[in-house]
């Protein structure tokens, strides 16, 4: 009875269980320690925005500027660590920079109520091209010794990145549950209005979404950037396309109110699988977009699907009590 | 031998979802007539023109327009019958001219077809003469006043070559002068043979325009007069002069404290003025108007939902601002939202959960919220109230109308509201539900609970109310007792006649 309110993530597991099957199969070497720690490595910033997106895409709304931001704050983090700020430092300024972006798109979403897509379409090419301007599209070279890895060491800095990751889905997986606000999340985006008469803030539980977003947006925009010996000026470009259908595969509805942290790790996972079980299988990895492509259409089809069925299932009362609104 | 009426309907019955809106209305209009339709909130008149309009279809009964039975109405198959309506709310394309309006109801061009734009424009003049309208047909329509907007309609009503026009509240928002115009209007359409159905809660007006009026109540039509041979006294009796059968669980409580107070209360964005009120533990007020008098928009400012710019709230005495639905539950008020199929519950969400979310603080501890608690809590009000469900954690949606109203209920009384506004808390909902949700309204009074109760239902404001406040024009114009508050007292107090008036009456 419980399990069939997360029939959608569990399809999408079970997608997931299948492609893991098929590729084993066809090519063992793909469980490859190695293989599995880079697939790991190379999707933890991917989830981390995906964990934003899901909170985003929970309150009935879309923020489509986060490869943007996530540029911003990869650069300003090789700045700021050019200038000499502390590693420990880098953190909380990377965090706070990415909380001020975010909080520019929840002030004009959740306040002034204009549309996300088209405020996010907005700062999505500005934040861009400002950076463009800024950078003149040179990248950030030179950085200390202890930028990269975090001076920590890679194999130790790799577990640190990965586990962050992993960590910050299960902490807030958790207050999603446990927490008013996350109650607060769940009823804005199902019927805003409801949420209000209840008593709920939801113009404020959008900007704090937003926050948030913007906020991991910045963490995950750090974990990568250390990766790495330089910063690109252009990073993250067709991260909010990923995040998105992360979103979208792992079962929650883009109109809001339905959807859970595990469905997105698991959208995250097959959408992040596919290109390197291609090459592993020995299939051109350009077909590597249209089967994302795919799978993204496939999440949506079943979802109006499975709606379709649950509203006949619950039906008769539901359906003759809607006939009856004058 | 009787000419054949232009339209004429029999025992129409029509039911929502087990609701009875129509049990047997009849109305018949004849050519060159202006035919009055009159009933108090939900007695049917909607219902009945929306069944003429084609928008619904009706369960039974009979529907003929000319002599001809019409089997298959839809709002295109009446239009072709000449079956034109003009609502309240002027429907016209705001970025459209007015010649462009008119046309859309007239031409028959296929897609392929080109504007004629000169015959368009010279049409469109022709028709807005006929209805003594100087407005420019070249004049976007969304920048003329309301009362030219409704000219722009009757006009393309006749382009459409309508022979029954109906009029729904076409007075409501038009000034004395705009009204006078209006019906210069519909006496000459008269003498050129169509026939008007006229809806209005203006009793007064009706002499000076109807030929004859029909009176529906409680979705049967009672009676069909001539306008000269009734009065306006009659007219009230005729609305409202059913039995008050039904018993309604009303104890004598002890009253205690004013617990919430209006002093002068206004507020310009709903439309509310110099309300004043007083509601004591556990008293039971009624508030009873018509529909738009301002009684939904007044439990919304109390509530913290719209701002109220004058005048003062005082709880147990002291005067507070509450500023949005937050302040006001941690104050001790509960609202009970109108039409929770939209607002009152999340349809998508528990039963467990909804119930909860307004008291979100009690089932909180340490870090997180406390399931079992929730569980309990949610368990205690579902059996309390008897909502029939088998799990509370099934997604409301699956509950039928009235279980989903008390889930919504439990939602308010689990904050242990002093104030409890109630706004229509058993419409469309099953009689079992309804009586006990009653029941419960009287616990609760007795309990101490000061409680606000809107509803359009006339025997339930009498049955359940203590002291029943008429609301007209956004304010409240008369306060009266239970052992003085009858049916035709408040009908005519909430269509607007005031209490001299009513008391006059009551004399006679």
């Amino acid at each position: 009875m419980k399990l069939s309110r997360y029939k959608r993530e569990l399809s999408a597991a079970l997608a997931y269980v299948a492609l893991l099957a098929a590729v084993g199969a066809a090519a063992p070497t793909f469980f490859g320690a190695g293989n599995l720690r880079d697939l790991a490595l190379n999707n933890a910033p991917v989830l981390l925005v995906a964990v934003g997106m899901t909170l985003v895409i929970l309150v009935g709304e879309i923020d489509i500027s986060v490869g943007s931001q996530f540029a911003v704050c990869s650069v300003a983090a090789g700045w700021l660590a050019k200038e000499g700020v502390p590693v420990a430092l880098l953190l909380p300024s990377v965090l706070l920079l990415g909380a001020m972006m975010g909080a520019v798109n929840g002030a004009l979403v959740g306040y002034l109520r204009l549309p996300s897509i088209i405020v996010t379409l907005a700062m999505l090419v500005a934040w861009r091209d400002a950076l463009r301007w800024v950078t003149q599209g040179e990248w950030v070279q030179g950085l200390p010794p202890d930028f990269q890895w975090f001076g920590l060491g890679q194999t130790l800095a790799q577990w640190l990145i990965v586990g962050v990751a992993l960590g910050v889905l299960v902490a807030f997986s958790w207050m999603l549950r446990n927490l008013g606000a996350g109650r607060a999340v769940y009823a804005t985006g199902s019927d805003a209005e409801a949420a209000r008469l209840a008593g709920i803030e939801p113009r404020r539980v959008v900007f704090g979404v937003f926050v948030l977003m913007g906020a991991l947006t910045g963490l995950a925009a750090l974990l990568n950037a250390v990766r790495f010996s330089a910063v690109p000026s252009n990073a993250g470009i067709g991260l909010e396309l990923k995040a998105v259908a992360a979103v979208v595969v792992g079962g929650a509805a883009i109109t809001g109110g339905r959807g859970t942290l595990v469905g997105t790790l698991i959208g995250a996972a097959l959408l992040g699988t596919i290109g390197t079980a291609l090459t592993f299988v020995g299939i051109n990895p350009f077909w590597e977009k249209a089967i994302q492509g795919a799978i993204i259409l496939a999440a949506l089809v079943s979802d109006v699907a499975l709606g379709h069925f649950e509203r006949m299932r619950v039906g008769g009362l539901t359906l003759k009590a809607a006939g009856g609104v004058k | 031998m009787a000419e054949v009426p232009l339209l004429r309907a029999t025992d129409i019955t029509k039911s929502y979802a087990g609701v009875q809106a129509l049990k047997s209305a009849s109305l018949e209009l004849r050519a060159g007539e202006a035919h009055a339709l009159i009933g108090e909130n939900g007695a049917g008149k909607s219902t009945l023109i929306k069944i003429i309009t084609g928008a619904v279809s009706a369960d039974g009964g009979e529907l003929q327009i000319e002599g001809h039975t019409v089997t298959h109405n839809s709002p295109r198959v009446a239009k072709e019958l000449g079956v034109a309506a003009i609502y309240q709310q002027p429907a016209l394309f705001p970025e459209l001219t007015v010649a462009e309006n008119i046309a859309l109801g007239v031409e028959q061009a296929g897609l392929g077809g080109r504007v004629d734009w000169r015959a368009r424009r010279r049409r469109a003049a022709e028709l807005l003469a006929q209805v003594g309208a100087r407005i420019d047909p070249d004049a976007d329509a969304g920048d003329l006043t309301m009362p030219q907007q409704q000219l722009v309609e009757i006009a393309r009503a006749l382009g459409a070559d309508a022979k029954v026009l109906i009029l729904d509240e076409p007075t409501a928002s038009l000034s004395e002068e705009d009204t006078q115009n209006l019906f210069n209007v519909i006496r000459n359409l008269r003498g050129r043979g169509v026939g008007m159905v006229y809806i209005s809660h203006r009793l007064e007006e009706l002499p000076v325009i109807a030929d004859r009026v029909t009176v529906l109540r409680d979705g049967r039509t009672i009676d069909t007069r001539l306008m000269s041979e009734v009065n306006r006294q009659q007219l009230i009796q005729m609305m409202v002069g059913r039995e008050l059968s039904a018993v309604f669980p009303k104890r004598e409580v002890e009253l205690g404290d004013v617990v919430l107070e209006l002093r002068d209360l206004g507020c310009a964005e709903s439309g509310i003025n110099n309300v004043n009120l007083s509601v004591r533990a556990g008293e039971i007020v009624g508030l009873a108007g018509l529909v738009g008098a301002g009684r939904t928009e007044l439990a919304r400012a109390v509530f913290g939902l719209t701002p109220v710019d004058s005048g003062e709230i005082l709880l147990r005495g002291e005067p507070v601002r509450i500023n949005s639905p937050g302040e006001a539950i941690r104050r001790g008020i509960a609202y009970l939202p109108e039409d929770r199929r939209r607002h009152g519950v999340i349809l998508d969400m528990q039963i467990g959960s909804n119930i909860t979310l307004a008291s979100l603080d009690q089932i909180s501890r340490g870090a997180g919220l406390d399931f079992k608690r929730e569980r309990e809590l949610a368990g205690d009000y579902t059996r309390r109230l008897g909502v029939k469900t088998p799990a509370i954690y099934a997604p409301v949606a699956t509950l039928s109308g009235g279980n989903q109203q008390k889930v919504a209920l439990s939602r308010w009384l689990l904050t242990r509201p002093r104030v409890l506004i109630l706004d229509e808390p058993t419409q469309g909902i099953d009689v079992g539900a309804k009586s006990e949700i009653h029941a419960l309204m009287t616990d609760l009074a007795a309990e101490g609970v000061a409680v606000l109760m809107i509803s359009s239902e006339l025997p339930e404001i009498l049955g359940m109310s203590d002291r029943v406040a008429v609301m007209y024009g956004g304010t409240i114009v008369e306060i009266l007792d239970r052992a003085d508050a009858t049916q035709e007292k408040v009908l005519a107090l909430a269509l607007g006649h005031s209490s001299e008036e009513v008391a006059a009456a009551a004399g006679d």
